[in-house]
């Protein structure tokens, strides 16, 4: 499978040094998407999205189009994007947020003129300090370019936006969370149901939570039709989308490349892309989309970046992170610390995952110190079962959120693709890799 | 006497005015409040608490979940090294130990002059440039040892301060328009909206969006 030519959409612009300036947005059609938009109905707008059919960005893969068609109309109503980026390795809307933050204020808008809402928020990670000023320095020349406050360009339409900061806390990227962070308290995510905060969100009130990568689509698909967008990509996964590339690759970075048409293969070996990994070693396992994801190793290197493909393969194209491991990395290591990084980001509320999570920790911690028993590796799946019930995928709920369920994904993998080296620091009595 | 000053106070009473529901500022004033201190002293809570309407108790309640508020003194920076999966494969344990050696703290620990406090972090979405570190939520990539020593000396010697301002200061881009409107409060913006349609805007909607637009909390 060959790597496709097709222009990017979101990271356009991000060659130029000044992509974040009002000039450089102005005279690279910057709020062209917005003028057009603002001379379709609403329904229209919601047609082209739905013609795109555009998959969320934020690692759930709804389609947005449907997302707002559930959202009730006949009463006050709020617009939230999710711009806390934290899953780990993630780091493609900290990319937008930063070089493009023009393009997530006429994408909101977009958003909100065809969901016919006047007050949108903006919640971004508080750890992006650049990123905060960025989107409020966007947000100010908006304001002064009309097309954000009262009778937006002379259309009638009129929109407020509010930039939100997080304060610290992974589990606010969840959406019920994030709604409960904007309302000025812990970030506890919410039961379900309601399962869509489009039924009861925001102050109680239907609220639509797209993600940063999500409304930047939206000029784009504007300007050239829901159509042309759908015509990239395969089957569900239409479009572009950034891939977030880390770990042992000579070329980490986010790259944007056309949904289905480039495998994991291209992402990681193709010069312009990672480029191979470094000191020419071999590719361990990789992690296809986020830390929640069970893990592939290199017979599924040639699997299409397709939402589709990944899941039937038992995993996630998720929030489209790819972390590479090379024959030199310890997995014991690396599952202990995606299990740590979950432990310490639990909220608390479910027993599962407030405790399961530490149990883990602590085994994992002391297999990889060479303090194991080989015991522990039914021990560990056994925790692990307890999280999500048979570990099937998708996991099984036993938690308000999926935080928990995602936890038992790096270590099931582990056990399941390298159980030898589990036992090597067992009978060891340290690991192997140093 | 308030103990937040007049100026951070101004700042918090636009904030809550942006929000339908004031306790909505609660964060966002948690960060300014921040911003001058360094860190959220009990009397600034206290001062938080009377501005967007709940007890003090809640807000430290509040503010003890997220990992950026800080309920007790920290150094003029906080130097975050991120140790999760991408960073830990490139080294970030190493400089983490590193780190540790040369300040003579431990991890969370500040520095006896109360210039640095060390912290390990979660995920800082910077894996391209692992290991990743944060002062004060200013990103500074692929730090080895080396350029770690190198970026303690230029912030000691105030190097940095344009770049990196103390502890707190979060954004330093404000809210400058679109005010007006937001002092007419929520119902405001649909107000205007609703003159516009009714003035026979010929472009848009088709329908007024905001029938229901006098919800204001």
């Amino acid at each position: 499978m060959a790597l496709t030519d097709s222009s990017p959409i979101v990271t356009a612009r991000i060659g130029h040094e000044d992509s974040h300036t009002l000039e450089r947005y102005l005279a690279t059609k910057g709020y062209e998407g917005l003028r057009k938009a603002l001379t379709m109905t609403p329904e229209q707008v919601c047609a082209e999205v739905n013609d795109a059919s555009l998959l969320g960005r934020g690692g759930a893969g709804f389609p947005a189009g449907r997302k707002w068609s559930m959202l009730a109309k006949d009463r006050e109503r709020y617009l939230v994007v999710n711009g806390d980026e934290s899953e780990p390795a993630t780091f493609k809307d900290h990319l937008l947020v930063e070089r493009d933050p023009h393009q997530i204020v006429e994408g909101t808008i977009i958003a909100a003129y065809a969901n016919q809402v006047s007050q949108a928020f903006i919640y971004l990670r508080g750890e992006f300090a650049l990123g905060l000023e960025r989107v409020q320095t966007a947000l100010n020349d908006a304001y002064r370019l009309g097309a954000l406050g009262a009778d937006i360009f002379g259309s009638g339409f009129s929109l407020d936006v509010v930039l939100h900061p997080g304060a610290g806390a992974y589990i606010c990227g969840e959406e019920t969370a994030l709604l409960e962070s904007l309302e000025g308290k812990r970030g506890f995510p919410r039961i379900k149901p309601p399962y869509f905060p489009a039924a009861i969100g925001l102050y109680g009130k239907p609220t639509i939570v797209n993600n940063v990568e999500t409304v930047s689509n939206l000029p784009w698909i504007v300007l050239n039709g829901g159509k042309a967008f759908a015509a990239l990509g395969e089957g569900s996964s239409t479009g572009t989308r950034l891939f977030a590339l880390s770990g042992h690759v000579r070329r980490p970075g986010a790259y944007e490349l056309e949904m289905a048409k480039t495998t994991f293969h291209d992402l990681i070996y193709a010069p312009v892309l990672g480029d191979g990994i470094r000191h020419d070693r071999k590719l361990k396992a990789f992690i296809p989309g986020g830390v929640s994801a069970p893990w592939f190793g290199p017979d599924e290197l040639d699997m299409p970046l397709s939402q589709d493909e990944v899941g039937k393969a038992g995993s996630m194209l998720g929030s489209g992170s790819v972390v590479v491991m090379d024959e030199l990395d310890c997995v014991v290591r690396a599952a202990w610390r995606i299990t740590r990084f979950f432990w310490r980001e639990s909220c608390g509320q479910c027993t599962p995952c407030r405790e399961g999570s530490g149990w883990l920790e602590k085994i994992m911690a002391r297999i990889e110190r060479g303090l194991g028993r080989e015991e522990d590796l039914d021990l560990l799946l056994d925790a692990c079962d307890n999280i999500a019930p048979g570990l099937s995928w998708p996991p099984q709920q036993t938690t308000i959120c999926v935080l928990g369920p995602s936890i038992p994904s790096s270590i099931a993998s582990a056990i399941r693709m390298f159980r030898d080296e589990f036992l090597v620091h067992v009978k060891e009595g340290a690991c192997p890799f140093g | 006497m308030s103990h937040l000053s007049a100026q951070v106070r101004e700042h918090a009473q636009r904030l809550v005015e942006l929000y339908p529901d004031r306790r909505s500022a609660l964060l966002p004033i948690c960060h300014i409040a921040q911003a001058q201190d360094g860190w959220l002293r009990p009397e600034a809570m206290e001062e938080i608490a009377e501005l967007v309407g709940v007890s003090p108790a809640e807000v430290l309640g509040t503010a003890s979940f997220y990992d950026m508020l800080y309920t007790e003194p920290v150094g003029r920076y906080v130097v975050a090294i991120c140790t999760n999966i991408a960073c830990m494969l490139d080294g970030a344990y190493e400089l983490i130990e590193h780190a540790m050696a040369m300040r003579g703290v431990g991890l969370g620990g500040t520095t006896p002059d109360g210039l640095f406090t060390l912290e390990e972090a979660e995920c800082l979405a910077g894996c391209d440039m692992a290991p990743c570190v944060q002062v004060n939520h200013r990103y500074v990539g692929k730090l080895d040892p080396e350029g770690f020593d190198v970026l303690v000396d230029d912030l000691r010697a105030g190097r940095k301060e344009l770049d990196i301002p103390a502890h707190g200061v979060l954004c330093r881009v404000e809210r400058e328009v679109g005010l007006a409107t937001r002092a007419m409060g929520h119902a405001g913006v649909a107000e205007a909206s609703k003159a516009q349609i009714g003035q026979g805007s010929t472009q848009g909607t088709g329908r007024n969006h905001l029938e229901d637009g006098s919800g204001a909390n």
